[in-house]
Protein backbone atom coordinates (compact mmCIF):
# COMPACT_ATOMS: atom_id res chain seq x y z
CA UNK A 1 0.00 0.00 0.00
CA UNK A 2 1.33 3.55 -1.13
CA UNK A 3 1.69 5.24 2.27
CA UNK A 4 -0.12 8.41 2.39
CA UNK A 5 2.84 10.73 3.92
CA UNK A 6 5.36 9.51 0.59
CA UNK A 7 2.64 10.93 -1.38
CA UNK A 8 2.33 13.95 0.37
CA UNK A 9 6.04 14.50 -0.38
CA UNK A 10 6.14 13.82 -3.71
CA UNK A 11 3.17 16.09 -4.74
CA UNK A 12 5.13 19.16 -2.27
CA UNK A 13 9.21 18.25 -3.94
CA UNK A 14 7.08 18.57 -7.44
CA UNK A 15 5.46 21.84 -6.32
CA UNK A 16 9.16 23.11 -4.84
CA UNK A 17 10.62 21.93 -8.35
CA UNK A 18 8.03 24.04 -10.53
CA UNK A 19 7.81 27.16 -8.01
CA UNK A 20 12.31 26.86 -8.60
CA UNK A 21 12.10 26.42 -12.85
CA UNK A 22 9.22 29.54 -12.66
CA UNK A 23 11.72 31.63 -10.14
CA UNK A 24 14.66 30.40 -12.46
CA UNK A 25 12.71 30.91 -15.97
CA UNK A 26 11.75 34.58 -14.32
CA UNK A 27 15.59 35.63 -13.17
CA UNK A 28 16.97 34.94 -16.54
CA UNK A 29 14.34 36.46 -18.79
CA UNK A 30 13.76 39.62 -16.61
CA UNK A 31 17.47 39.59 -16.73
CA UNK A 32 17.61 39.96 -20.55
CA UNK A 33 14.98 42.87 -20.09
CA UNK A 34 18.16 45.10 -19.09
CA UNK A 35 20.78 44.00 -21.25
CA UNK A 36 21.02 45.03 -24.72
CA UNK A 37 20.53 44.19 -28.01
CA UNK A 38 16.21 44.98 -27.26
CA UNK A 39 13.85 44.32 -30.14
CA UNK A 40 12.12 47.47 -30.48
CA UNK A 41 10.13 46.09 -33.55
CA UNK A 42 8.78 42.95 -31.60
CA UNK A 43 8.30 45.23 -28.42
CA UNK A 44 5.97 47.09 -30.74
CA UNK A 45 3.85 44.23 -32.27
CA UNK A 46 3.86 42.51 -28.89
CA UNK A 47 2.54 46.38 -27.46
CA UNK A 48 0.14 46.84 -30.38
CA UNK A 49 -1.28 42.67 -29.61
CA UNK A 50 -1.58 42.58 -26.02
CA UNK A 51 -2.71 47.21 -25.60
CA UNK A 52 -4.97 47.90 -28.93
CA UNK A 53 -6.33 44.05 -30.08
CA UNK A 54 -7.30 43.70 -26.77
CA UNK A 55 -9.17 47.24 -26.64
CA UNK A 56 -12.20 45.79 -27.91
CA UNK A 57 -12.73 42.39 -25.18
CA UNK A 58 -11.99 44.48 -22.51
CA UNK A 59 -14.03 47.60 -22.76
CA UNK A 60 -16.99 45.54 -23.41
CA UNK A 61 -16.46 43.33 -20.18
CA UNK A 62 -15.66 47.20 -18.76
CA UNK A 63 -18.83 48.53 -19.76
CA UNK A 64 -21.16 45.89 -18.57
CA UNK A 65 -19.55 45.04 -15.29
CA UNK A 66 -19.69 48.87 -14.58
CA UNK A 67 -23.36 48.90 -15.35
CA UNK A 68 -24.08 45.84 -13.77
CA UNK A 69 -22.39 47.17 -10.48
CA UNK A 70 -24.42 50.17 -10.43
CA UNK A 71 -27.66 48.02 -10.68
CA UNK A 72 -26.42 45.84 -7.98
CA UNK A 73 -25.21 48.32 -5.50
CA UNK A 74 -28.64 50.39 -5.98
CA UNK A 75 -30.33 47.29 -4.82
CA UNK A 76 -28.01 46.74 -1.43
CA UNK A 77 -28.36 50.88 -1.12
CA UNK A 78 -31.90 51.04 -1.85
CA UNK A 79 -32.20 49.19 1.92
CA UNK A 80 -30.57 51.46 3.97
CA UNK A 81 -31.95 54.78 1.89
CA UNK A 82 -28.27 55.16 0.93
CA UNK A 83 -29.08 55.69 -2.92
CA UNK A 84 -26.48 58.29 -3.82
CA UNK A 85 -23.44 56.52 -2.56
CA UNK A 86 -24.00 54.46 -5.99
CA UNK A 87 -21.75 56.49 -8.16
CA UNK A 88 -18.79 56.87 -5.49
CA UNK A 89 -19.07 52.72 -5.03
CA UNK A 90 -18.82 51.88 -8.85
CA UNK A 91 -15.93 54.43 -9.24
CA UNK A 92 -13.77 53.12 -6.40
CA UNK A 93 -14.84 49.30 -7.01
CA UNK A 94 -13.88 49.46 -10.67
CA UNK A 95 -10.55 51.37 -10.26
CA UNK A 96 -9.24 49.44 -7.32
CA UNK A 97 -10.36 46.34 -7.84
CA UNK A 98 -13.03 45.41 -10.99
CA UNK A 99 -11.11 47.31 -13.82
CA UNK A 100 -7.56 45.11 -13.24
CA UNK A 101 -8.90 42.14 -12.54
CA UNK A 102 -11.88 42.00 -15.52
CA UNK A 103 -9.01 43.68 -17.71
CA UNK A 104 -6.18 41.14 -15.88
CA UNK A 105 -8.61 38.02 -17.02
CA UNK A 106 -9.73 38.67 -19.91
CA UNK A 107 -6.37 39.52 -21.18
CA UNK A 108 -4.70 36.12 -19.46
CA UNK A 109 -7.71 34.02 -21.71
CA UNK A 110 -6.96 36.43 -25.42
CA UNK A 111 -3.04 36.51 -24.80
CA UNK A 112 -1.71 34.30 -22.35
CA UNK A 113 -3.18 31.30 -24.30
CA UNK A 114 -1.99 33.21 -27.85
CA UNK A 115 1.76 33.72 -26.24
CA UNK A 116 2.07 29.78 -24.67
CA UNK A 117 0.24 28.43 -28.11
CA UNK A 118 2.62 30.39 -30.54
CA UNK A 119 6.23 29.77 -28.11
CA UNK A 120 5.12 26.17 -27.33
CA UNK A 121 4.63 25.55 -31.42
CA UNK A 122 7.75 27.16 -31.53
CA UNK A 123 9.20 24.57 -29.18
CA UNK A 124 8.15 21.27 -30.86
CA UNK A 125 8.81 22.46 -34.77
CA UNK A 126 12.36 23.12 -33.21
CA UNK A 127 11.76 27.23 -33.92
CA UNK A 128 13.63 27.82 -30.94
CA UNK A 129 16.24 25.52 -31.50
CA UNK A 130 16.79 27.36 -34.46
CA UNK A 131 17.26 30.65 -33.09
CA UNK A 132 20.02 29.30 -30.52
CA UNK A 133 21.31 27.90 -33.75
CA UNK A 134 21.62 31.45 -35.58
CA UNK A 135 23.16 33.17 -32.65
CA UNK A 136 19.64 34.90 -31.20
CA UNK A 137 19.41 34.05 -27.46
CA UNK A 138 15.10 32.77 -27.13
CA UNK A 139 14.80 34.53 -24.04
CA UNK A 140 15.64 37.68 -25.44
CA UNK A 141 14.38 37.31 -29.02
CA UNK A 142 10.83 35.33 -27.54
CA UNK A 143 10.17 36.52 -24.14
CA UNK A 144 11.28 39.58 -22.90
CA UNK A 145 9.67 41.78 -25.74
CA UNK A 146 6.72 39.86 -24.30
CA UNK A 147 7.39 40.68 -20.61
CA UNK A 148 7.87 44.44 -21.09
CA UNK A 149 5.01 44.80 -23.46
CA UNK A 150 2.48 42.65 -20.65
CA UNK A 151 3.71 45.28 -18.24
CA UNK A 152 3.33 48.25 -19.71
CA UNK A 153 0.28 47.51 -21.43
CA UNK A 154 -2.04 46.29 -18.98
CA UNK A 155 -2.00 49.68 -16.98
CA UNK A 156 -2.75 51.77 -20.39
CA UNK A 157 -5.43 49.08 -20.68
CA UNK A 158 -6.80 49.34 -17.00
CA UNK A 159 -6.92 53.13 -17.41
CA UNK A 160 -9.34 53.00 -20.11
CA UNK A 161 -11.19 50.24 -18.52
CA UNK A 162 -12.01 51.99 -16.14
CA UNK A 163 -13.17 55.44 -17.73
CA UNK A 164 -15.48 52.91 -19.49
CA UNK A 165 -16.97 51.17 -16.33
CA UNK A 166 -17.34 54.31 -14.75
CA UNK A 167 -19.43 55.45 -18.12
CA UNK A 168 -21.07 51.94 -18.20
CA UNK A 169 -22.46 52.89 -14.49
CA UNK A 170 -23.19 56.35 -15.14
CA UNK A 171 -25.71 55.39 -18.20
CA UNK A 172 -27.24 53.14 -15.71
CA UNK A 173 -27.00 55.39 -13.07
CA UNK A 174 -28.61 58.61 -15.08
CA UNK A 175 -30.89 56.54 -17.95
CA UNK A 176 -32.09 53.38 -15.72
CA UNK A 177 -32.09 54.86 -12.25
CA UNK A 178 -32.87 58.52 -12.70
CA UNK A 179 -29.99 60.35 -10.87
CA UNK A 180 -29.25 63.62 -11.62
CA UNK A 181 -26.22 63.69 -14.54
CA UNK A 182 -24.24 66.76 -12.78
CA UNK A 183 -24.53 64.73 -9.51
CA UNK A 184 -23.46 61.68 -10.57
CA UNK A 185 -20.33 63.30 -11.66
CA UNK A 186 -19.75 65.48 -8.88
CA UNK A 187 -19.98 61.92 -6.41
CA UNK A 188 -18.21 60.08 -8.74
CA UNK A 189 -15.36 62.71 -8.54
CA UNK A 190 -15.51 64.11 -5.38
CA UNK A 191 -14.76 60.82 -2.94
CA UNK A 192 -12.31 59.15 -5.73
CA UNK A 193 -8.44 60.08 -4.87
CA UNK A 194 -4.96 59.44 -6.20
CA UNK A 195 -4.11 56.07 -4.77
CA UNK A 196 -7.79 54.21 -5.88
CA UNK A 197 -6.22 54.74 -9.18
CA UNK A 198 -2.78 54.53 -8.58
CA UNK A 199 -3.24 51.17 -6.74
CA UNK A 200 -5.32 49.53 -9.81
CA UNK A 201 -2.59 50.56 -11.98
CA UNK A 202 -0.11 48.54 -9.93
CA UNK A 203 -1.64 45.69 -10.06
CA UNK A 204 -2.58 45.61 -13.84
CA UNK A 205 1.35 46.13 -14.38
CA UNK A 206 1.96 42.97 -12.14
CA UNK A 207 -0.97 41.34 -14.18
CA UNK A 208 0.44 42.22 -17.41
CA UNK A 209 4.14 40.85 -16.17
CA UNK A 210 2.43 37.72 -14.69
CA UNK A 211 -0.04 36.79 -17.83
CA UNK A 212 3.27 37.40 -20.15
CA UNK A 213 5.64 34.86 -17.76
CA UNK A 214 2.73 32.35 -17.40
CA UNK A 215 2.44 32.25 -20.85
CA UNK A 216 6.03 32.44 -22.41
CA UNK A 217 6.54 29.53 -19.39
CA UNK A 218 4.23 27.10 -20.30
CA UNK A 219 4.90 27.65 -23.79
CA UNK A 220 8.82 27.76 -23.77
CA UNK A 221 8.56 24.36 -21.56
CA UNK A 222 6.08 22.27 -23.81
CA UNK A 223 6.29 19.09 -25.22
CA UNK A 224 5.00 16.29 -27.30
CA UNK A 225 3.66 17.78 -29.99
CA UNK A 226 -0.11 19.16 -30.46
CA UNK A 227 -1.22 18.04 -27.60
CA UNK A 228 1.58 19.36 -25.31
CA UNK A 229 0.64 22.90 -27.00
CA UNK A 230 -2.82 22.37 -26.02
CA UNK A 231 -1.45 21.59 -22.70
CA UNK A 232 0.54 24.42 -22.37
CA UNK A 233 -1.88 27.16 -23.60
CA UNK A 234 -4.79 25.71 -20.47
CA UNK A 235 -1.46 25.64 -18.04
CA UNK A 236 -0.68 29.38 -19.30
CA UNK A 237 -4.53 30.55 -18.86
CA UNK A 238 -5.14 28.97 -15.49
CA UNK A 239 -1.89 29.48 -13.75
CA UNK A 240 -2.04 33.46 -14.72
CA UNK A 241 -5.98 33.57 -13.14
CA UNK A 242 -5.20 31.88 -10.20
CA UNK A 243 -2.25 34.08 -9.77
CA UNK A 244 -3.88 37.18 -10.89
CA UNK A 245 -6.53 36.79 -7.43
CA UNK A 246 -3.28 35.56 -5.09
CA UNK A 247 -1.47 39.03 -6.54
CA UNK A 248 -4.55 41.17 -6.19
CA UNK A 249 -5.07 39.95 -2.54
CA UNK A 250 -1.41 40.43 -2.01
CA UNK A 251 -1.26 44.31 -3.81
CA UNK A 252 -4.67 45.06 -1.69
CA UNK A 253 -2.98 43.80 1.40
CA UNK A 254 0.25 46.13 0.99
CA UNK A 255 -1.84 49.18 -0.05
CA UNK A 256 -4.24 48.19 2.79
CA UNK A 257 -1.56 48.35 5.27
CA UNK A 258 -0.12 51.46 3.90
CA UNK A 259 -3.23 53.12 3.91
CA UNK B 1 51.77 15.91 -37.83
CA UNK B 2 47.97 15.74 -38.98
CA UNK B 3 46.00 18.85 -38.43
CA UNK B 4 43.85 19.61 -35.34
CA UNK B 5 40.29 18.36 -35.85
CA UNK B 6 37.25 21.15 -36.09
CA UNK B 7 35.44 19.37 -33.43
CA UNK B 8 36.46 16.81 -31.20
CA UNK B 9 34.88 14.33 -28.82
CA UNK B 10 35.77 12.72 -25.97
CA UNK B 11 33.94 10.73 -23.27
CA UNK B 12 30.44 12.59 -24.33
CA UNK B 13 28.04 11.35 -22.04
CA UNK B 14 24.16 12.50 -21.63
CA UNK B 15 21.24 10.47 -19.67
CA UNK B 16 17.91 11.29 -19.26
CA UNK B 17 16.17 9.83 -15.88
CA UNK B 18 17.88 6.49 -15.72
CA UNK B 19 18.42 6.00 -19.48
CA UNK B 20 21.79 6.31 -20.72
CA UNK B 21 21.15 8.19 -24.00
CA UNK B 22 25.22 8.79 -24.77
CA UNK B 23 27.61 6.72 -23.10
CA UNK B 24 31.15 7.66 -23.66
CA UNK B 25 30.96 8.84 -26.98
CA UNK B 26 34.60 9.56 -29.03
CA UNK B 27 34.41 11.32 -32.44
CA UNK B 28 36.87 13.54 -33.95
CA UNK B 29 35.88 15.23 -36.86
CA UNK B 30 39.00 17.12 -39.11
CA UNK B 31 38.58 20.20 -40.91
CA UNK B 32 36.63 20.03 -44.51
CA UNK B 33 35.36 16.80 -43.64
CA UNK B 34 32.18 15.41 -44.14
CA UNK B 35 31.23 12.92 -41.28
CA UNK B 36 27.81 11.26 -41.39
CA UNK B 37 26.97 9.43 -37.98
CA UNK B 38 24.15 6.92 -39.17
CA UNK B 39 22.12 4.62 -36.41
CA UNK B 40 18.35 3.48 -35.52
CA UNK B 41 15.73 5.80 -34.41
CA UNK B 42 16.28 6.56 -30.36
CA UNK B 43 20.06 5.66 -30.40
CA UNK B 44 20.58 9.16 -29.71
CA UNK B 45 21.84 10.92 -32.83
CA UNK B 46 19.61 14.13 -32.27
CA UNK B 47 20.96 14.10 -28.72
CA UNK B 48 25.00 14.23 -29.50
CA UNK B 49 24.53 17.08 -31.93
CA UNK B 50 22.23 18.86 -29.59
CA UNK B 51 25.14 18.39 -27.28
CA UNK B 52 27.51 20.12 -29.90
CA UNK B 53 25.60 22.65 -30.79
CA UNK B 54 24.77 23.69 -27.06
CA UNK B 55 21.11 22.73 -26.83
CA UNK B 56 21.61 20.35 -24.45
CA UNK B 57 23.92 20.00 -21.82
CA UNK B 58 26.20 16.96 -21.53
CA UNK B 59 26.31 15.13 -18.53
CA UNK B 60 30.56 14.20 -18.60
CA UNK B 61 32.81 14.39 -21.21
CA UNK B 62 34.42 17.57 -23.24
CA UNK B 63 33.44 18.74 -27.16
CA UNK B 64 35.77 20.77 -28.76
CA UNK B 65 35.63 22.99 -31.42
CA UNK B 66 38.98 24.59 -32.37
CA UNK B 67 40.34 23.21 -29.33
CA UNK B 68 38.02 25.08 -27.28
CA UNK B 69 36.13 22.98 -24.87
CA UNK B 70 32.56 24.28 -25.04
CA UNK B 71 30.70 22.16 -22.37
CA UNK B 72 29.51 23.96 -19.39
CA UNK B 73 30.37 27.70 -21.64
CA UNK B 74 27.66 30.45 -20.55
CA UNK B 75 25.41 31.71 -23.05
CA UNK B 76 27.09 35.00 -24.56
CA UNK B 77 30.34 32.33 -25.55
CA UNK B 78 28.04 30.13 -26.38
CA UNK B 79 26.54 32.05 -28.67
CA UNK B 80 30.13 33.26 -29.88
CA UNK B 81 31.03 29.56 -30.90
CA UNK B 82 27.53 29.35 -32.68
CA UNK B 83 28.41 31.95 -35.01
CA UNK B 84 30.82 29.08 -36.65
CA UNK B 85 27.62 26.71 -36.94
CA UNK B 86 24.49 26.35 -39.75
CA UNK B 87 22.37 24.23 -39.02
CA UNK B 88 19.60 22.20 -41.51
CA UNK B 89 16.18 20.99 -39.09
CA UNK B 90 14.76 17.62 -39.73
CA UNK B 91 11.62 19.75 -40.01
CA UNK B 92 13.50 22.92 -41.66
CA UNK B 93 12.66 24.88 -38.43
CA UNK B 94 11.34 28.11 -40.89
CA UNK B 95 9.99 31.11 -38.22
CA UNK B 96 6.02 31.15 -39.51
CA UNK B 97 5.98 34.67 -38.54
CA UNK B 98 8.75 35.70 -41.15
CA UNK B 99 8.61 35.33 -44.96
CA UNK B 100 11.33 32.94 -46.78
CA UNK B 101 13.89 35.81 -47.33
CA UNK B 102 13.49 37.09 -43.88
CA UNK B 103 14.28 33.25 -42.52
CA UNK B 104 17.41 32.95 -44.80
CA UNK B 105 18.94 36.50 -43.62
CA UNK B 106 17.71 36.01 -39.83
CA UNK B 107 21.37 35.23 -38.77
CA UNK B 108 22.73 37.96 -40.73
CA UNK B 109 19.98 40.79 -39.51
CA UNK B 110 19.95 39.40 -35.84
CA UNK B 111 23.38 37.84 -35.65
CA UNK B 112 25.42 39.92 -37.81
CA UNK B 113 23.80 43.31 -37.67
CA UNK B 114 23.76 43.38 -41.23
CA UNK B 115 21.47 46.09 -42.62
CA UNK B 116 18.25 44.73 -43.84
CA UNK B 117 18.79 45.53 -47.37
CA UNK B 118 21.79 44.27 -47.92
CA UNK B 119 20.84 40.85 -46.29
CA UNK B 120 17.90 40.31 -48.72
CA UNK B 121 20.58 40.52 -51.24
CA UNK B 122 22.36 38.22 -49.63
CA UNK B 123 18.87 35.82 -49.35
CA UNK B 124 18.18 36.18 -52.28
CA UNK B 125 21.87 34.82 -53.63
CA UNK B 126 20.96 31.73 -51.06
CA UNK B 127 18.08 31.25 -52.53
CA UNK B 128 19.41 30.86 -55.74
CA UNK B 129 22.29 28.47 -55.09
CA UNK B 130 19.38 26.33 -53.44
CA UNK B 131 17.48 26.30 -56.77
CA UNK B 132 14.63 29.13 -55.75
CA UNK B 133 13.58 31.96 -57.44
CA UNK B 134 13.75 35.36 -56.02
CA UNK B 135 10.02 35.62 -55.58
CA UNK B 136 10.15 32.58 -53.54
CA UNK B 137 11.97 34.64 -50.92
CA UNK B 138 8.48 37.16 -50.51
CA UNK B 139 6.71 33.97 -49.60
CA UNK B 140 5.39 32.64 -46.00
CA UNK B 141 6.73 29.35 -45.47
CA UNK B 142 3.03 28.23 -45.16
CA UNK B 143 2.91 28.40 -48.84
CA UNK B 144 5.78 25.94 -49.72
CA UNK B 145 6.43 22.07 -50.05
CA UNK B 146 8.23 20.00 -48.08
CA UNK B 147 11.14 19.97 -50.43
CA UNK B 148 11.25 23.72 -50.91
CA UNK B 149 11.06 23.77 -46.63
CA UNK B 150 14.55 21.82 -47.22
CA UNK B 151 16.01 23.84 -49.40
CA UNK B 152 14.85 27.33 -47.79
CA UNK B 153 16.45 25.41 -44.37
CA UNK B 154 19.10 24.61 -46.56
CA UNK B 155 19.85 28.46 -47.61
CA UNK B 156 19.96 29.53 -44.14
CA UNK B 157 21.96 27.15 -42.92
CA UNK B 158 24.66 28.86 -45.58
CA UNK B 159 23.52 32.48 -45.75
CA UNK B 160 26.17 33.18 -42.41
CA UNK B 161 28.99 31.63 -44.22
CA UNK B 162 29.51 29.15 -41.20
CA UNK B 163 32.60 26.64 -40.48
CA UNK B 164 30.63 23.81 -39.48
CA UNK B 165 27.17 22.73 -40.83
CA UNK B 166 25.31 20.30 -38.86
CA UNK B 167 22.33 18.39 -41.05
CA UNK B 168 19.62 16.48 -38.75
CA UNK B 169 18.03 13.58 -41.04
CA UNK B 170 17.72 16.20 -44.67
CA UNK B 171 16.15 13.56 -46.63
CA UNK B 172 13.61 12.76 -43.98
CA UNK B 173 9.99 12.67 -45.30
CA UNK B 174 11.33 13.51 -49.07
CA UNK B 175 10.00 11.60 -52.10
CA UNK B 176 13.57 10.15 -54.01
CA UNK B 177 14.02 12.57 -56.29
CA UNK B 178 13.88 15.39 -54.12
CA UNK B 179 15.94 13.62 -51.66
CA UNK B 180 18.56 12.98 -54.31
CA UNK B 181 18.38 16.73 -54.99
CA UNK B 182 18.30 17.87 -51.39
CA UNK B 183 21.87 15.46 -51.18
CA UNK B 184 23.52 17.22 -53.83
CA UNK B 185 23.05 20.56 -52.86
CA UNK B 186 24.13 19.30 -49.59
CA UNK B 187 27.18 18.09 -51.18
CA UNK B 188 27.61 20.91 -53.36
CA UNK B 189 26.99 23.96 -50.77
CA UNK B 190 29.53 22.19 -48.25
CA UNK B 191 32.00 22.29 -50.87
CA UNK B 192 31.36 25.82 -52.16
CA UNK B 193 32.01 27.04 -48.72
CA UNK B 194 34.67 24.72 -47.84
CA UNK B 195 32.88 23.70 -44.78
CA UNK B 196 33.12 21.00 -42.82
CA UNK B 197 29.60 18.75 -42.22
CA UNK B 198 27.91 16.41 -39.88
CA UNK B 199 24.90 14.95 -40.78
CA UNK B 200 22.71 12.51 -38.87
CA UNK B 201 20.71 10.22 -40.80
CA UNK B 202 19.64 6.95 -41.07
CA UNK B 203 19.27 6.65 -45.01
CA UNK B 204 21.95 5.15 -46.25
CA UNK B 205 21.77 6.47 -49.93
CA UNK B 206 22.06 9.60 -48.53
CA UNK B 207 24.75 8.77 -46.39
CA UNK B 208 26.95 7.35 -48.94
CA UNK B 209 26.11 10.96 -51.27
CA UNK B 210 27.39 13.08 -48.51
CA UNK B 211 29.66 11.72 -46.30
CA UNK B 212 33.66 11.18 -46.49
CA UNK B 213 33.67 8.93 -43.39
CA UNK B 214 30.78 7.58 -41.90
CA UNK B 215 30.45 6.61 -37.63
CA UNK B 216 27.61 4.17 -36.90
CA UNK B 217 25.95 4.97 -33.00
CA UNK B 218 24.91 2.26 -31.17
CA UNK B 219 23.51 2.20 -27.57
CA UNK B 220 24.83 5.02 -26.69
CA UNK B 221 28.78 4.25 -28.32
CA UNK B 222 30.21 4.95 -31.66
CA UNK B 223 30.70 1.23 -32.54
CA UNK B 224 32.22 1.55 -35.63
CA UNK B 225 33.86 4.85 -38.03
CA UNK B 226 35.69 4.69 -41.40
CA UNK B 227 35.88 5.54 -44.98
CA UNK B 228 32.75 5.71 -46.88
CA UNK B 229 33.99 3.27 -49.16
CA UNK B 230 34.85 0.91 -46.30
CA UNK B 231 31.03 0.26 -44.88
CA UNK B 232 29.67 -1.98 -47.46
CA UNK B 233 32.88 -4.32 -46.99
CA UNK B 234 32.95 -3.91 -43.56
CA UNK B 235 31.85 -7.47 -41.37
CA UNK B 236 31.18 -5.74 -38.16
CA UNK B 237 27.39 -7.54 -37.27
CA UNK B 238 25.75 -4.42 -37.10
CA UNK B 239 26.83 -2.70 -39.49
CA UNK B 240 26.12 -4.89 -42.28
CA UNK B 241 22.49 -5.92 -40.63
CA UNK B 242 21.90 -1.56 -40.34
CA UNK B 243 23.75 -1.38 -43.82
CA UNK B 244 21.45 -3.92 -45.09
CA UNK B 245 18.18 -3.14 -43.22
CA UNK B 246 17.59 -6.63 -41.83
CA UNK B 247 15.27 -6.85 -39.14
CA UNK B 248 17.07 -10.26 -38.06
CA UNK B 249 20.19 -9.54 -36.17
CA UNK B 250 21.96 -8.37 -33.05
CA UNK B 251 20.25 -4.78 -33.19
CA UNK B 252 16.89 -5.30 -31.38
CA UNK B 253 14.54 -2.72 -31.93
CA UNK B 254 13.12 -0.99 -28.82
CA UNK B 255 9.16 -1.20 -29.16
CA UNK B 256 9.24 1.12 -25.93
CA UNK B 257 11.16 4.56 -25.22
Amino acid sequence: MTNPLAIIGRIFLHFLGVVGRIAMFTGVSVSHCFRPPWFPALIGRQMLDIGYFSLPVVGLTALFTGMVLALQSYTGFARFSAEGAVATVVVLSVTRELGPVIAGLMVAGRIGASMAAEIGTMRVTEQIDALTTLSTNPYKYLVAPRLIAGLTMLPLLVVVADIIGVFGGYIVGVYKLGFNPAAYLKRTFDYLEFMDVFSGLVKAGAFGFLISLMGCYHGYNSEGGAQGVGRATTNAVVSASILILIFNYAITEIFFATR
Amino acid sequence: MSAPPKISIRGLKKHFGLKKVLDGIDLDVGVGESVVIIGGSGTGKSVLLKCILGLLEADGGSIKIDGQEVVGLRSAEREKINRKFGMLFQSAALFDSLSVWENVAFGLIQGQKMARKEAKEIAVTNLAQVGLAREVGELSPAELSGGMRKRVGLARAIATTPEIIFFDEPTTGLDPIMSDVIDKLIVKCVRELGATGVSITHDMKSARQIANRIAMLHEGKIIWQGPVSDIDRDTNPYVDQFVHGRADGPIQMQVRK
